[in-house]
């Protein structure tokens, strides 16, 4: 500090430290001071702790990764899915389409041009097998819709054979793929086409369509695209050998009969095709709504349509609505009827015997902890391995072993019928229902309670109790104002892990928790495995989530997350 | 050095058994999914012991068709299909059909005619119920009783179920809609061909579970097959409904006093399916075993070891004993004509329509 330099503040009593030091050369006139190589000590100071850091995230990376790519991305697919409703509009785009401008709520059908949209999707939708799939999706909105799309796929061939048979008879020139082939393809398409073999391992040329074709017969060659494109990519066939679609000879059809202009175009097929046109006006015609009605006449059904409509868009909140007893209607959300409401009884009944089982595993674990703790080592320790010997052992063994103890042929009540507490003919109802989920998960999930309680208790030191009674206090009292608030963090830890491991327990409450006992997460597993409505299971996951969070953030605000101990 | 000659030898070697194989065109180990216990022994016994000692493919086992639906369906999702051949009832198969996830399959062309010629499409007949399938055994779901509990006034209709008042104590029944709502209209009164009819409507819907209703107290719901066996041999129920060859086991194998009772036992089917989008080789594969595993005598042979009914029609003249017991298993077959005076067969096309909205609805009834 000699020729009185500018050291004020703290760093007068702290006196000569590098952070002084530093602080010292920031404010010195003569320059930034430098490290050995040169630059400035600061910045190789931020470098070396840069590194530092760098490194210490390289450590956590493989946990990191393995965390993102393992946790929060499956569970954000899966909760992603309870709103992703892409299906319909991927499967029927030009249906949706068309049903834009429908007015869901009249009383009238949509217009046959829907119908017509209708029968190219399914036509097409059937040749990739995807209507099956999208029935299965919308019979969870409407029963029917299942065996109504498989029965339409099976038929949908037959509608557009009307004027394929006709072309056909016409002239056989219709009959070939390769006719078509050269009518709508480039010349040099179909020539790569024509030499290419299929067990070359090359890629098939891909359908390249000819401009001047294209512009008289702009839906053919629009259709014949989709079939080439389905043929080359998804069927692996040869184009050069096969028919098209039924659907492109009614293309063909719609193209003529709306005036293409035939006698200007000269290439491949002319004449045929002017023969053709020439021919249409006298046609057998396909009327679509009459054709649908013909294949099931739930197609002449506003449901079906109002259906298709509701649920048009790519993200729904159907299954967001199904999961709080309500549907997704013309109207808006409306209540489902009363004999299919359950949900929200189900996640009441899930909260309320969460509760129930925290709170018993609180009171059966509160003086086993407290013996633990204050048990000499040795007996303690003893004492341990029975608290954690069921860990130990199988889930599923455990919950078995409790069926056979708790049925009503089984030891509880033989052993209560023996001592004839209870009567034979009125043997105690302790299983399937929910007195046996609460005496089975209690059981099971009394080691998180136990563990937490113990490790806290163990840090009470037991002079503070004897303090209390050397200064006049009854038991009671050393115990309920001194030794149990400082056991309350260990309370709070238990309760927390065990409720909410409750909350989404499922095994333990399927073996036996029969009717009345199940929780919410057995309809979460049913319909992941059984009834295979991922969307709905999805949606009723997100929502326990936010309720697990919710309840963790009251339980934040009014006792206080510090106050929660896992150990000393 | 010596580890990039290590690395090359053993690249070269593994791409030398790649093409050695797929010149073979078929892979040498395959992924065979059922229902593990007595059944997967008795195809084990059946089928792949005789089909391993025939080709030297490995067979490995994996005992997962409860939720092959919904493990097919996320497999294909992530496009890793790890299964060869998955044995599964007929409802789900149809399920896998529609959704794409398992092969459609030409009977003709793909499966063993019978040995007198007939082709394979007419000795299953109507039993294949989806292009996907190809059935294996006729099993049905039906109801046991204990001998000792009903005094001497056995149960001969399935109505004793509903009936507690001669039938006192407990009774199993299956934690879903499917075969209770059938039984309980049945039992109330409505003739056995309009069952359907009757069910598709709201108030035939409700009038089912109103007559559930009048047992609902009195019955532990199983979702797992080996439960009415084992509440049955405890004396925890009087009586209760699961598959036929539980109940043979319980009955001849453990000795139980147990009883069957076939009256409006439902007929269901359960097969093999193969998942779409195999490999060629696997595929291949697959389809060679399902041609051994089906043909006429093979089907005949499983009937030794479990009591299901063969689902070729040539096949019900080639059943035996009982490989162990010695007893005739004719009798034991559901599809037996002593047995079968009543029966129900699983309404496929009904239950693919009606399972979402009616489960939902059985669902909330029976929380309530």
């Amino acid at each position: 500090m000699s020729n009185g330099s500018a050291t004020t503040g703290p760093d007068q009593i702290t006196g000569a430290t590098p952070d002084n030091a530093m602080r010292n050369a920031d404010r010195a006139d003569s320059g930034p001071m430098l490290a050995a190589d040169g630059t400035t000590l600061k910045s190789s100071l931020n470098r070396a702790l840069r590194r530092q850091k760098l490194r210490a995230l390289m450590l956590i990376a493989p946990l990191l990764i393995f965390v993102l790519l393992t946790f929060i991305a499956p569970i954000a697919d899966m909760l992603f899915r309870s709103v992703e409703n892409q299906i319909v509009s991927d499967t029927l785009p030009r249906t949706v389409a068309a049903l834009k401008d429908w007015d869901a709520d009249g009383e009238t059908l949509p217009e046959p041009a829907t119908f017509k949209a209708l029968y190219t999707d399914i036509f097409i939708a059937q040749e990739r097998k995807l209507h099956t799939r999208l029935g299965s999706r919308l019979n969870y909105e409407l029963t029917g819709v299942s065996s109504l799309f498989r029965k339409s796929g099976r038929k949908v061939e037959d509608m557009g054979e009307v004027y394929q048979d006709q072309f056909e008879d016409l002239n056989g020139y219709w009959k070939k793929g390769e006719n078509w082939n050269a009518l709508l393809g480039t010349p040099a398409w179909l020539e790569a086409q024509n030499a290419w073999e299929e067990d070359s391992g090359a890629a098939q040329p891909a359908f390249e369509p000819r401009p001047e074709i294209a512009a008289v017969l702009p839906q053919t060659t629009a259709t014949f695209e989709i079939f080439a494109d389905f043929v080359q990519n998804e069927d692996k066939d040869n184009l050069a050998k096969k028919d098209p679609w039924a659907l492109v000879y009614s293309a063909l059809y719609d193209d003529l009969t709306a005036g293409a202009d035939v006698a200007a175009y000269a290439g491949p097929g002319a004449t045929e095709l002017q023969e053709a046109a020439a021919a249409v006006s006298g046609f057998e015609t396909v009327d679509f709504p009459t054709a649908f009605e013909d294949i099931d006449e739930d197609w002449q059904s506003l449901d079906v349509w109002q259906t298709l409509k509701v649920y048009s868009p790519n993200f729904t909140s159907g299954y967001f609505l199904n999961s709080i007893d309500m549907q997704k209607t013309v109207d808006g959300p409306a209540l489902r009827p009363e004999n299919q409401r359950f949900y929200v009884m189900l996640f009441m009944r899930t909260l309320f015997m969460s509760l129930v089982i925290t709170g018993s595993c609180i009171l059966l674990g509160y003086p086993v902890g407290y013996i633990l703790a204050n048990l000499p080592a040795k007996t303690a320790n003893l004492l341990m391995i029975l608290v954690l010997l069921p860990f130990w052992t199988s889930l599923l063994v455990r919950t078995s072993a409790w069926k056979v103890m708790l049925q009503q042929q089984g030891v509880i009540n033989d052993t209560l019928v023996w001592l004839g507490i209870v009567a034979d003919d009125s043997r105690l109802a302790l299983i399937n229902n929910q007195t046996g989920t609460i005496i089975a998960m209690t059981h099971i999930l009394l080691p998180f309670m136990i563990l937490p309680l113990y490790s806290v208790m163990k840090t009470i030191p037991p002079s503070y109790v004897r303090a209390a009674k050397s200064l006049g206090a009854t038991n009671w009292t050393a115990f309920w104002r001194v030794y149990f608030p400082q056991s309350v963090p260990g309370i709070g830890a238990g309760s927390i892990l065990v409720f909410i491991l409750s909350i989404g327990y499922y095994i333990t409450p399927e073996i036996v928790g029969g009717r009345t006992g199940v929780f919410i997460s057995n309809q979460i597993a049913y319909h992941i495995s059984s009834s295979l409505n991922w969307g709905l299971a999805a949606a009723l996951g997100a929502i326990l989530l936010a309720v697990v969070l919710g309840l963790y953030w009251t339980y934040d605000k009014i006792v206080g997350i510090d106050n929660v101990k896992l150990g000393g | 050095m010596k580890l990039t000659k290590t690395l090359l030898a053993t690249t070269a070697l593994t791409v030398a058994a790649g093409m050695a194989s797929a010149d073979g065109h078929m892979a040498s180990e395959m992924t065979i999914v059922s229902w593990g216990g007595a059944y997967s022994n008795s195809q084990q016994q059946a089928y792949h012991n005789p089909y391993m000692e025939k080709t030297g493919v490995t067979i490995i086992n994996d005992e997962s068709s409860a939720e092959a639906v919904a493990k097919l369906r996320a497999m294909n999702e992530a496009g890793n299909v790890t299964w060869d051949v998955v044995d599964v009832v007929a409802a789900d198969a149809i399920r896998l059909c529609d959704e794409g996830l398992a092969m459609e399959i030409d009977a003709d062309e793909q499966l063993a005619p019978a040995p007198d010629g007939t082709s394979a499409s007419d000795d299953f007949g109507d039993l294949l119920v989806s292009d996907c399938f190809i059935p294996q055994i006729v099993y049905s779901t039906t109801f046991g009783y204990r001998t000792d509990m009903v005094g001497d006034n056995p149960p001969t209709s399935v109505c004793a179920v509903f009936d507690t008042e001669t039938y006192p104590g407990k009774r199993a029944l299956e934690k879903r809609p499917i075969n209770n709502m059938e039984w309980a209209l049945l039992c109330d009164g409505v003739p056995k061909d309009e069952v359907y009819d009757v069910l598709e409507t709201e108030e035939g819907q409700q009038q089912a579970l109103d007559k559930l209703g009048t047992i609902k107290d009195d019955v532990i719901w199983w979702s797992a097959g080996a439960d009415t066996p084992q509440l049955l041999a405890d004396g925890e129920i009087v009586m209760g409904s699961t598959y036929n060859g539980r109940l043979f086991s319980v009955i001849e194998e453990q000795n139980q006093p147990v009883a069957m009772l076939w009256d409006a036992q439902v007929f269901d089917l359960d097969g093999w399916i193969i998942p779409a989008g195999l490999s060629d080789e696997r595929k291949a594969r697959a389809l060679d075993y399902i041609m051994f595993a089906t043909d006429t005598q093979r089907l005949a042979d499983q009937a030794k070891y479990i009591s299901y009914g063969p689902a070729r029609m040539s096949s019900a003249p080639l059943v035996g004993q009982h490989a162990e017991l010695g007893i005739d298993m004719a009798p034991h077959m559901p599809t037996d004509p002593e047995n079968a005076k009543n029966t129900f067969l699983y309404n496929y096309e009904f239950w693919a329509d009606y399972r979402d909205d009616i489960d939902a609805k059985f669902q909330a009834w029976l929380a309530q």
